[in-house]
């Protein structure tokens, strides 16, 4: 970032290669200034200010360079129109392709066969007694050991969330707590049916809503609508 | 030469389409000069092709009906993911060799359980309105996770410091033109760093019919699909975002999902209705990000040791052949 003051005179006009005279200007930015001074020593004044405004903008720009070099610089990545227009299309058939909620669905279904909820749903009855349907006897008494265990851990867990609905009477969960203590109370058909109408009725803005809205709720709402007056009278 | 039995295509529509038109042997459509007639007995040409096609579909059906049970059975259609491209590196559940190299890589101790992952979610320089939004998005998904703004502090300085913040992993969001394209994912104490292209980001508020924010709770992890050996070391990444443990009270559920190399991430909250039904409702922010380079060590853009990048040139030419 060396600065050189470049002059030329009309004597010189016919001579294109020696038109130019160069002088290496100092580093020091005054001694620069006296220097340009005593160069353009019988030029107009005008032209002298101005070129001495000019050095003063480069090196100042120069400075700034030399700053900039030292922190981080970005580097600027062109985007190639044609490729961006082919992952475009490509990832929006990827998602076709993905089927997510499906395979989101199909995924937790497949951990609730398998126990890894524990019994937080009492859903894992039937599972259970499919699972024993199935199996031989000596898979059968593994069953019943994993089933052992399966308590504990049920004991810990129904222990857990029960003290939790004790406590905390206004959750965000109310679906969840509803689950709880009615599949706490009893375990019979009615009362799953109960349940269901009830968490179904109590969802009066019905928050699950796209796939989760199937015609089949609002035909078990009406078969409950039937039941209910006799559950409620039961209750009463 | 016209033949007679094909009639004149006249101006525009023309007569109605013959149920049979014959054409001369040597004739083609691409060879007549004029471009509105040319056309139109390329449309004729191709309703034609489309009424074979559909005439053979019913002759097929009819047989098959006509067989009954003895009809053979129906063939497969092919997808992209039956034709794809073997991998070698495909990982086999049972392999030695994968579970030695899981067992001492990098996230030995966050499987093992002896660390809690605590994230550190940052932006590029002077992020804008969305970026921001979306950065705060998603700290509420991931548990235990703080944002900080970068005003202008190189990454190479940043992370020793969070490794003595007893930090696990650092995120950095890219920023292009105010909205977010890319993304970091460095696991901090000397851990692989991903770098991935973000696309289809799309905020809580953009999303239709969505619950509402998503609780503290840990959220359960779903990783689908990671089939080959750089997939498996992905998808370790990812699940070592969140802690070990999730809450099940909390039914939220974060899923990362690949397909066709391009890994899909959604936030749901689920409901078992009975139990063979659930219902899902997505909360969360989403995008979809696709893999651009693995590195070896932490963010290191020069002298980095890179386990896998993408080349297009190399890797993008066989449309059945995906990497992750």
């Amino acid at each position: 970032g060396r600065c050189y003051l470049y002059m030329k005179t009309i004597e010189r006009a016919a001579f294109p290669r020696r038109l130019w005279e160069r002088v290496l200007l100092n580093k020091n930015y005054e001694k620069a200034l006296e220097e340009i001074d005593e160069n353009l020593i019988y030029w107009p004044r005008f032209i002298r200010h101005k070129c001495k405004q000019r050095f003063t903008k480069i090196t100042q720009y120069l400075i700034r360079i030399r700053k900039l070099t030292l922190k981080r610089q970005r580097k600027l990545v062109p985007l190639r129109r044609k490729i961006e227009r082919r992952e475009n299309r490509r990832e929006e058939k990827a998602l076709v392709a993905a089927q997510l909620d499906s395979a989101i669905e199909k995924e937790l279904l497949e951990r609730l066969k398998q126990d890894t909820y524990g019994d937080i749903y009492n859903f894992p009855i039937h599972a259970f007694d499919k699972a024993l349907q199935q199996q031989d006897a000596e898979s059968e008494s593994d069953s019943e050991a994993e089933g052992e265990e399966d308590d504990e851990e049920e004991e810990d867990v129904a222990k857990r969330e029960f003290v939790e609905a004790e406590d905390s009477e206004l959750s965000d969960f109310e679906d969840m707590d509803k689950l709880e203590t009615s599949s706490e109370e009893e375990q019979e058909e009615e009362e799953e049916v109960e349940k269901k109408a009830s968490h179904s009725k109590s969802k009066g803005k019905t928050p699950l809503k796209g796939p989760a809205r199937r015609k089949r709720p609002y035909i078990e709402i009406e078969y409950e609508e039937e039941t209910e007056p006799s559950t409620k009278s039961k209750a009463a | 030469a016209r033949e007679g039995s094909r009639p004149v295509p006249g101006d525009g529509a023309g007569p109605p389409a013959p149920e049979r038109v014959l054409f001369p042997p040597t004739f083609s459509v691409s060879e007549i000069k004029n471009k509105q007639r040319r056309h139109f007995m390329f449309l004729r040409w191709k309703q034609q092709q489309r009424k074979e096609k559909l005439a053979l579909k019913k002759k097929r059906k009819k047989e098959r009906e006509a067989l009954g049970d003895k009809a053979p059975p129906k063939a497969i259609p092919k997808t992209i993911e039956n034709q794809r491209v073997y991998d070698e590196t495909t990982v086999d559940p049972n392999d030695e060799e994968v579970a030695f190299d899981e067992a001492t890589d990098e996230f030995a101790p966050y499987f093992n359980r002896q660390t809690v992952p605590k994230i550190l979610i940052t932006t590029s320089d002077r992020p804008r309105g969305r970026t921001v939004r979306f950065c705060e998005q998603l700290a509420t998904v991931i548990p235990n996770s703080h944002v900080y703004y970068r005003r202008g502090l190189a990454l190479k300085r940043i992370i020793p410091q969070c490794i003595a913040r007893d930090f696990t992993d650092l995120i950095v969001i890219n920023e292009d033109r105010k909205i977010p394209n890319g993304l970091v994912l460095s696991h901090l104490p000397d851990g692989p760093t991903a770098h991935f292209r973000m696309s289809s980001v799309r905020l809580r508020k953009e999303i239709k019919r969505k619950g509402k924010e998503p609780t503290e709770h840990v959220p359960e992890v779903i990783l689908n699909n990671f089939t080959t050996r750089l997939g498996h070391s992905i998808g370790r990444m990812f699940a070592a975002l969140f802690p070990h443990d999730p809450q099940f009270i909390g039914r939220q559920v974060a899923t990362f999902h690949n397909q066709r190399d391009y890994i899909f991430f959604r936030f749901h909250r689920y409901i078992f209705k009975s139990e063979k039904k659930v219902g899902i409702q997505e909360l969360g922010p989403r995008f979809t990000l696709k893999l651009r380079s693995l590195q070896k060590g932490t963010f290191d853009s020069k002298f980095g040791e890179y386990e896998w990048i993408h080349k297009r040139r190399e890797m993008d030419t066989s449309r059945r052949k995906f990497h992750l």
